[in-house]
């Protein structure tokens, strides 16, 4: 069976600026891929691609973009809002401003419900709403309900949203840092309740994470992002135990045993920035900041198979960290 | 939300006795009245006489508070020229100009928002660029003037309208589009420009991942967001509409309190004129404090404060 979120060769770009460059992921059914990468790489841009709730003046092509084998680039705005909020759902990185200041936590919990099950009753969608802040841990939900954004904190809205996103028991689950505003016991009880969706529902979910721990306790694979490209994708296991391109290595510095990940652990810092890339650029877009670029770095970069599901791209041989350790010792 | 209230109302109280003060102290200045009232071919006697019969002759503050004592009680004194109460002749022709002022103002929004809707929507395209030359051409296009250009055109020529006077509904027309042009640019504008801000907002983003109709998008979460300043600028765009109606009222031969106004003025009839400039002051004032109270109504932000 094909993946539920296929995406191939996808393209973003805002004027001058190639936000996304080629991206590919895949996220099966029952899987959870974590999206990870420094500021700026083009994650969230990805996500909302996928959506389609791209800013106005956005340009996307895909050589694939498809949810449930059915293709999302020539769909109709309309037949997209059939499916968004339905059988895939978003949560934004910005709980702050994502939520309509006029309107209380109660009726834009029960409108995505509504719209796609017409029939709810209002007291019906109202209790799925209760039992969904019950369940991302708001204490009192029922007096919730009344209540407007202004009056919650950044963590209540945060859960809300989450809460709103799981309203339709959506098949895909985009969540861009999701429990970044969220202290560790309520982040853990989210990360129970969306690890109990996908064990009893089969719910996919594409992760965007700075948090390694999240990355070591929740994916079953990895892909790294760099300037708008995914370098590296693997398994969870072999991107920590093996991981290839100098990128992901820079991150993954600071964790000393691999598989040894603390709770809260970010992401390593590499010396200097994310570049902005302007579309038409040639090359590996990390080479001015890497330790091993060479001069056919600045030519088309290979797809490098490095084991099963493990791919990343680099000019660098497959082995060229065991042999470079070799070689030390 | 009280508090805010309570100082919204001491800010109308204060410009209420501001503008008091203004338009007695208006025709105070403008002359001496008692020569105005005597007529041209009084003599001094007559002057002196008229002086002492208006108590015109007492110092300007006790004169002052007399007249803001018999304001307050509803006494406006009485008009020279109708020799009637001004009060009487002020609540026989505000309904014709607060009839208009509201006809003015529906017509203008019912112009103005969707337009200004259509504007956002299709942003920088050649439809916002139309819709905003139509703004700007209507603010540029002086009322008498659009007056004249309507009476032509829907009464003399077409015949569909009455050109003047009072009597239907019809009378209502021409006047009150004539109104709505001075409010529509403006109005337009704010519309235009609260639903560009909402539909870039994160919350719309939410609301198109939630697959919402484009209808509930556009109206429900970026209208309701945006309509707030629209709301109470289109409180204080009667409160304009209302005063701009001394022109209209004269141009269409209307019977509202703008063309008592104009009567007045050629009459030298100052108790009239004094009394007109408060009562629509005043009106305006209460506009204003309507506006708030709506915005606060609209906004569940400054409700709670
Ligand atoms: N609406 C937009 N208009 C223009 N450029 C944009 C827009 N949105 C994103 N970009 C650009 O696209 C690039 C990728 O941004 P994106 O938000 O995807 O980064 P990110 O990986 O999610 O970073 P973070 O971890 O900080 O969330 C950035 O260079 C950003 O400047
Ligand atoms: S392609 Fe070259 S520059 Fe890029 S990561 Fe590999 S070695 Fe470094
Ligand atoms: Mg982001």
């Amino acid at each position: 069976m094909s993946a539920l979120l296929e995406v191939a060769g996808l393209h973003v770009r805002f004027g001058e600026v190639a936000a996304v460059r080629g991206a590919s992921l895949t996220v099966a059914r029952g899987e959870t891929h974590c999206l990870v990468g420094e500021s700026g790489c083009g994650k969230s841009v990805t996500a909302l691609a996928v959506m389609g709730l791209l800013a106005r003046g956005a340009r996307r092509e895909a050589e694939r973009l498809a949810f449930a084998g059915e293709d999302l680039r020539g769909l109709s705005d309309r037949a997209m809002s059939r499916l968004r909020g339905d059988r895939m759902a978003m949560i934004f990185q910005e709980p702050m401003t994502s939520l309509n200041p006029s309107y209380t936590v109660g009726s834009q919990m029960t409108e995505v419900l509504r719209r796609h099950r017409p029939g709810t009753t209002r007291a019906r969608a109202l209790d799925r709403a209760v039992e969904l802040l019950g369940r991302v841990g708001i204490t009192a939900p029922a007096m919730r309900l009344g209540q407007y954004p202004h009056q919650l904190s950044g963590g209540l809205r945060q859960r809300v949203m989450i809460a709103m996103a799981l309203m339709c028991e959506p098949e895909l689950l985009i969540a861009d840092e999701p429990t970044t505003a969220l202290d560790v016991t309520v982040q853990a009880q989210i990360l129970r309740l969306l690890a109990g969706l996908q064990r009893d529902l089969g719910l996919a979910i594409l992760l965007i994470t700075h948090d390694l721990g999240i990355v070591a306790r929740v994916a079953h694979r990895v892909s790294v992002m760099y300037a708008g490209e995914v370098v590296e994708s693997a398994p969870t296991a072999a991107l920590f135990a093996a991981p290839r391109h100098p990128y992901t290595r820079g991150l993954l510095a600071c964790v000393p045993v691999p598989g040894k990940v603390r709770r809260d652990q970010p992401l390593g810092s590499i010396p200097g920035v994310v570049p902005r890339i302007p579309p038409g650029f040639a090359g590996c877009a990390f080479r001015d900041r890497c330790a091993h670029a060479r001069p056919e770095c600045a030519a088309a970069v290979p797809r490098r198979a490095a084991g099963p599901e493990h791919e990343f791209r680099c000019t660098l041989a497959p082995d060229w960290a065991t042999r470079a350790e070799a070689a030390l010792a | 939300m009280a508090r805010f209230l309570l100082r919204r109302l001491l800010v109308a109280l204060l410009v209420a006795a501001t503008v008091m003060t203004v338009s007695f102290l208006l025709t105070r200045l403008s002359g001496d009245l008692a020569i105005s009232i005597a007529g041209p071919n009084a003599t001094q006697q007559d002057v002196e006489l008229v002086r002492r019969a208006y108590g015109l002759d007492r110092p300007l503050w006790l004169q002052y508070l007399d007249w803001v004592a018999r304001a307050l009680q509803g006494d406006l004194g009485e008009s020279y020229f109708f020799k009637d109460r001004v009060a009487n002749l002020i609540a026989e022709r505000l309904p014709i100009t607060m009839s208009l002022g509201l006809v003015g103002l529906c017509i203008a929004l019912a112009v103005a928002l969707p337009l200004g809707i259509l504007a956002a929507v299709r942003e920088n395209t050649w439809v916002d660029r139309a819709v905003m030359l139509v703004a700007l051409i209507g603010q540029a296009m002086p009322s008498f003037w659009l007056g004249l250009i309507l009476m032509i055109v829907l009464g003399l020529r077409l015949g569909w309208l009455p050109i003047s006077g009072t009597g239907s509904w019809q009378h209502y027309v021409m006047p009150g589009i004539v109104l709505a042009f001075s409010a529509i640019p403006s109005l337009m504008r704010l519309t235009r420009a609260g639903m560009i801000d909402a539909l870039a907002s994160d919350y719309i983003r939410t609301a198109r991942a939630k697959g919402l109709s484009r209808l509930s998008i556009l109206v429900k979460h970026a209208l309701r967001n945006a309509a707030i300043p629209v709301v109470s600028i289109a409180a204080v765009q009667l409160g304009f509409m209302l005063g701009g109606s001394i022109v209209i009222e004269t141009v269409f031969a209307l019977h509202g309190v703008g063309f008592l106004a104009w009567e007045s003025i050629s009459k030298n009839d100052f108790p009239v004129v004094q009394a007109v400039v408060l009562v629509l002051a005043l009106i305006y004032v209460g506009l204003t404090l309507l506006a708030d109270l709506l915005n606060a109504a609209l906004d569940p932000r400054l409700r709670a404060a």
